[in-house]
């Protein structure tokens, strides 16, 4: 048995660039995927860390007199949008279509770009106009360490779909390109499922 | 155990939806944020109501997203990720439900004055 | 342009750091100057700095973490001297603030740099041999993962000369680390080198999960594989799911030092006991990290050395996993003091206590493996056996405290200092040591010698006992950890035994130098032709010994436990094939090294507060990861000519060798 599995990698190996031993799919996706959830708990000590100071305001502003919902419904709403267009780049991956890929990537990248600068705009706000930076108290520290890290994550998520569209020009979707494609997918969607949490406990819990 | 070896597993782990689940996926989600938000900003759910309705759709659509966006499912191929979320779960439970516990408590404890509890939990 | 960086950063007016310094720096130069001399330059770049090989990277973990022991250990060695001199109207040699640095610098070097680095340098070297793999999941982030390590350890290094360490505890617990009271540049230190290596090990902790569940050889079911592959599989696990919440501790802390946030602070609602409690929630599992795969290599020693198969193979993996689980749920005991209440206390008190029933399974085990079975007492058995004792101790010590009543008396005293290292250097060091004199000979192709290795065994038990049991007296007696001065002569005389133990342990450490070097010396007498010195009875056995690149020719087939021990029995073993396919093969790669070079470059600016050259460094290791992305030649094949030809060179003798001397098994004497 043995020297016939052996066998079959030599054939599949034939061919310069087939299913590698090393970088078949399904291997690189579980290790994306535990990278995932590695990340899941870095957020969730960040969670746990908000919940923990929510109260400690020091006599400094709380959510309830800082969110502004209907902003953060926008926000929301562009990250939910992002996340359709990037699963129908992926549906163009498997129907093999070039061009419509890169295209609902830039939709996917615009969409994202879209909330990472409201974040910016909200963030700068909350600084400028409200006074209420990062250091003034416990509560506003853990808030934005929490909203931050998800917004570093999209902005990463952001170069990583710029450097995707150009492979995907430059490469085609071969082999390489699409398990990568998976990869970022799977992170984007990941993001999303953050930004939920963030938006219920944060921002709507925060307001109560 | 030995599928784990076959090639039938790349197949398996892209197990990608159709337009069809993104769209339910997507439609489903828009209809959960709007209740979120709704419970918050409408004004017309009762107030003790709000907090577990927030939570109820908050688990709602994690879940909508995890099937329809991720493709999450019992599938054999899909076996390995679904309990190693299934452990992440755990213990992300452990790291926020016991850090919230330890240090409610200890506050509790510390400034007597700002908490109001009862005797018989200090004795 | 230079932050805080000056000059003045260096520690002219420090004549023990300044003289280790010139040590180093001769060394250093010295070393520099016979690998020009001797044009070893290009041998190591291609052969060494650029392998993905995983057993050579394991090696390197090796050296790494031998090195930094000696670091550590001299550190250890001021303490005790300090606090064998510094009794009532003597200071002792050490001033204060050099003194918080050592104790902190030694804890940080010992558990991130000396024990993590063995124990997953370790896991490198037989992982993959020990499942039939050619090499890990992804030898690139393997490369890389080692490299940020060493990145960590450069830092550490460097804060010794440049700067100082954190003179805070190996925690760095705020607000002492904080800005307001930890000024200077050592808790920053302290902060990006462990950041930079919890980066690396969390990227290896993903890299062995994945390689254990999907490349294990064809047949070779998860209830099949070796102990030792059992707990570094749970032991990833952990490493995957703790490490994180380490990152988030550390990261809130630096927002708290570098952007004037208020997590920790005493002020603007800031909670201190969060950092606490965020720290050891990756604390308590990273204890059991370190120790559970010495758990799976006392199992595999014990089990060749007795000639018989473990005992209680399932109860082992189940015990190991429950193990796993339980590490998360006991890390308050680390701060009964703090004052959580007595249901808090209570819950994890208990939790502590059951924690230790599955490792009295194991030692069972062990024991009823050793019973009726033809033990040779090798180093590694030696090691085992005081293992057994050693961590026995520490254990019932363990459990002890996890009585909160107990510990609020306890607390923070030498007992508590006595506790840890009975475990740690009872279980995880003498299990490292076991596993050095056990896998040697397959990472290098020759055994080690076994006189001063045994020189080395009775020095480091006896050290050891002296220099710790005089500790559990001293915490009873009411002296806390970290004393820099004492006014109780009724502590000194314990306190000169505990560093004469200390002395004794040093022979011990010199002892094994002496054994590497003069195994190397006579490695032609040595030499292991069969690969597989002790009958062992493992997959890693199967190879040749050093394992060639490729580990095996062809994958080996499994269908029951210990299969290489059926095979010999069998006759099955060493089975020479008519036909080799090509084997695929990852490519070495700088990139590795390159990344963890601008991540030092990073850390180093940040730490000295050198914004533009934080950013160079940054940019340069996203930089050279998208350029790897984009480099498509990371791989290429073996002939399997060439496989042949190999494999032919260590066949055709080995069979004489059979035929000749025994012909039951390859050389080695089945019971």
């Amino acid at each position: 048995m043995s020297t016939s599995i052996t066998a079959n990698h030599g054939v599949a190996h034939g061919d310069a660039h087939g299913h590698e031993h090393h970088d078949d799919g399904s291997k690189t996706l579980l290790g994306f995927w535990i990278y995932l959830m590695s990340d899941c708990l870095i957020f969730s000590g960040l969670f746990a860390t908000f919940a923990a100071l929510s109260h400690a305001t020091a006599g400094g502003p709380s959510g309830k007199e800082l969110f502004d919902l209907k902003y953060v419904f926008g926000e929301t709403m562009l990250l939910l949008i992002s996340s359709f267009t990037f699963g129908l780049a992926m549906l163009n991956v498997r129907a093999g279509s070039r061009g419509k890929v890169i295209a609902w990537l830039f939709v996917t990248f615009l969409f994202g770009a879209g909330f990472v600068g409201m974040e910016v705009y909200e963030f700068h706000h909350l600084i400028t106009v409200e006074n209420a930076g990062p250091s003034h108290s416990a509560f506003l520290s853990a808030y934005f360490t929490l909203v931050g890290t998800h917004g570093l994550h999209v902005t990463s998520g952001l170069i990583w779909l710029v450097a995707m569209m150009h492979m995907v020009g430059k490469f085609g979707l071969n082999d390489v390109v699409q398990r990568r494609l998976s990869c970022l997918s799977l992170f984007w969607h990941f993001l999303d499922l953050v930004w939920i949490c963030v938006f219920s406990f944060v921002y709507l819990l925060g307001v109560l | 155990m030995a599928s784990q070896h076959g090639h039938s597993d790349a197949h398996a782990h892209g197990a990608h939806g159709s337009l069809k689940t993104y769209v339910i996926g997507f439609v489903l989600s828009l209809i959960l944020t709007v209740l979120s938000f709704g419970c918050v900003m409408s004004g017309a759910v009762p107030q003790h109501l709000v907090m577990p309705g927030i939570v109820v759709f908050c688990v709602a659509q994690l879940l909508v997203q995890l099937v329809f966006f991720l493709h999450m499912s019992a599938a054999p191929g899909q076996r390995d990720n679904l309990s190693i979320g299934v452990f992440t779960l755990l213990i992300i439970a452990i790291v926020v439900v016991g850090s919230l516990w330890v240090m409610h408590n200890m506050n509790a404890y510390m400034i007597p004055s700002s908490m109001q509890m009862s005797s018989g939990s200090i004795g | 342009m230079f932050g805080k960086l000056s000059l003045s950063a260096i520690p002219f007016d420090q004549p023990i750091i300044m003289g280790t310094g010139l040590v180093v720096a001769l060394l250093g130069a010295a070393l520099l100057g016979w690998l020009t001399f001797t044009r070893k330059w290009g041998y190591l770049w291609s052969e060494w700095f650029t392998t993905v090989d995983h057993k050579r990277i394991g090696i390197m973990y090796g050296i790494l973490a031998t090195v930094m022991l000696l670091r550590g250990f001299a550190d250890a060695i001021m303490m005790r001297a300090q606090q064998a001199m510094a009794a009532n109207d003597a200071a002792g040699f050490l001033p204060p603030h050099h003194y918080d640095q050592i104790f902190s610098a030694h804890g940080v070097i010992m558990i991130f740099f000396v024990a993590m680095p063995f124990v997953v340098g370790l896991m490198n070297l037989v992982v993959p041999l020990q499942i039939g793999a050619r090499d890990v999941a992804y030898p690139f982030l393997n490369s890389l993962s080692f490299w940020l390590t060493a990145s960590g350890v450069v830092l550490v290094m460097l804060s010794m000369f440049i700067g100082d360490f954190a003179a805070t505890g190996w925690l760095a617990y705020p607000p002492l680390s904080e800005l307001k009271f930890s000024p200077s540049v050592g808790v920053d230190y302290y902060i990006w080198a462990l950041q930079l290596s919890g980066l690396g090990t969390t990227l290896s902790g993903i890299n062995f999960v994945v390689t254990i569940l999907k490349m294990r050889t064809p047949g070779m079911k998860l209830m099949q594989m070796p102990v030792f592959t059992w707990t570094a599989l749970v032991t990833n696990i952990l490493i995957v799911a703790a490490f994180p919440v380490l990152t988030v501790a550390l990261a809130l802390l630096a927002a708290d030092r570098y952007l004037d946030m208020h997590f920790f602070t005493n002020e603007l609602g800031g909670n201190a006991m969060l950092y606490v409690n965020l720290i050891w929630i990756w604390g308590h599992p990273e204890v059991y990290i370190l120790i559970l795969p010495c758990f799976g290599v006392f199992s595999e020693v014990v089990a060749t050395f007795s000639g018989k198969p473990l005992f209680g193979y399932k109860s082992m993996v189940y015990a190991t996993a429950g193990i796993g689980v339980l590490s998360f749920i006991v890390w308050l005991h680390h701060f009964f003091t703090m004052g959580s209440g007595a249901d808090v206390n209570a819950f994890f008190g208990i939790t502590t206590m059951i924690i230790s029933i599955p490792t009295g399974v194991k030692l069972f085990n062990w024991l009823f493996t050793m019973y009726r079975g033809r033990i040779r007492f090798t180093l590694p058995m030696m090691w085992t056996v005081a293992f057994m004792v050693t961590f026995t101790i520490g254990g019932m010590t363990g459990v002890l405290m996890a009585v909160p009543g107990a510990d609020f008396v306890l607390h923070n005293s030498l007992f508590l200092i006595a506790h840890f290292h009975n475990v740690i250097i009872g279980g995880v060091l003498f299990g490292l040591f076991a596993a050095i004199n056990y896998w040697w000979p397959k990472a290098f192709g020759f055994k080690l010698e076994e006189r001063w290795g045994k020189a080395s065994f009775w020095c480091w038990v006896v050290g050891f006992y002296m220099a710790f049991m005089p500790l559990y007296v001293l915490g009873l007696m009411g002296m806390t950890r970290r004393m820099n001065h004492y006014a109780n002569p009724a502590w000194q005389p314990y306190l000169i035994v505990a560093a004469v133990g200390a002395g004794i342990i040093a022979l011990g450490i010199g002892f094994m130098l002496l054994q590497f070097a003069v195994s190397i010396r006579n490695r032609a007498a040595n030499r292991d032709l069969t690969g597989d010195p002790w009958g062992g009875r493992t997959l890693e056995w199967a190879t040749s010994s050093p394992a060639p690149f490729y580990n095996f020719a062809v994958l080996p087939e499994v269908e029951e436990l210990d299969q290489f021990w059926a095979d010999k029995e069998h006759k099955r073993a060493y089975k020479q094939h008519q036909h080799y396919a090509d084997i695929h093969m990852p490519r070495n790669t700088g990139a590795g090294l390159i990344m963890a070079a601008f991540g030092t470059v990073m850390g180093f600016a940040l730490i000295w507060h050198i914004w533009w050259l934080a950013i160079v460094g940054l940019v340069g290791m996203v930089g050279t990861f998208v350029a790897r992305a984009y480099n498509t030649d990371v791989d290429y094949y073996v002939p399997g000519a060439e496989v042949e030809k190999i494999e032919r060179a260590r066949l055709v003798p080995l069979h004489k060798l059979i035929e000749n001397v025994d012909p039951a098994s390859a050389g080695q004497k089945v019971a």
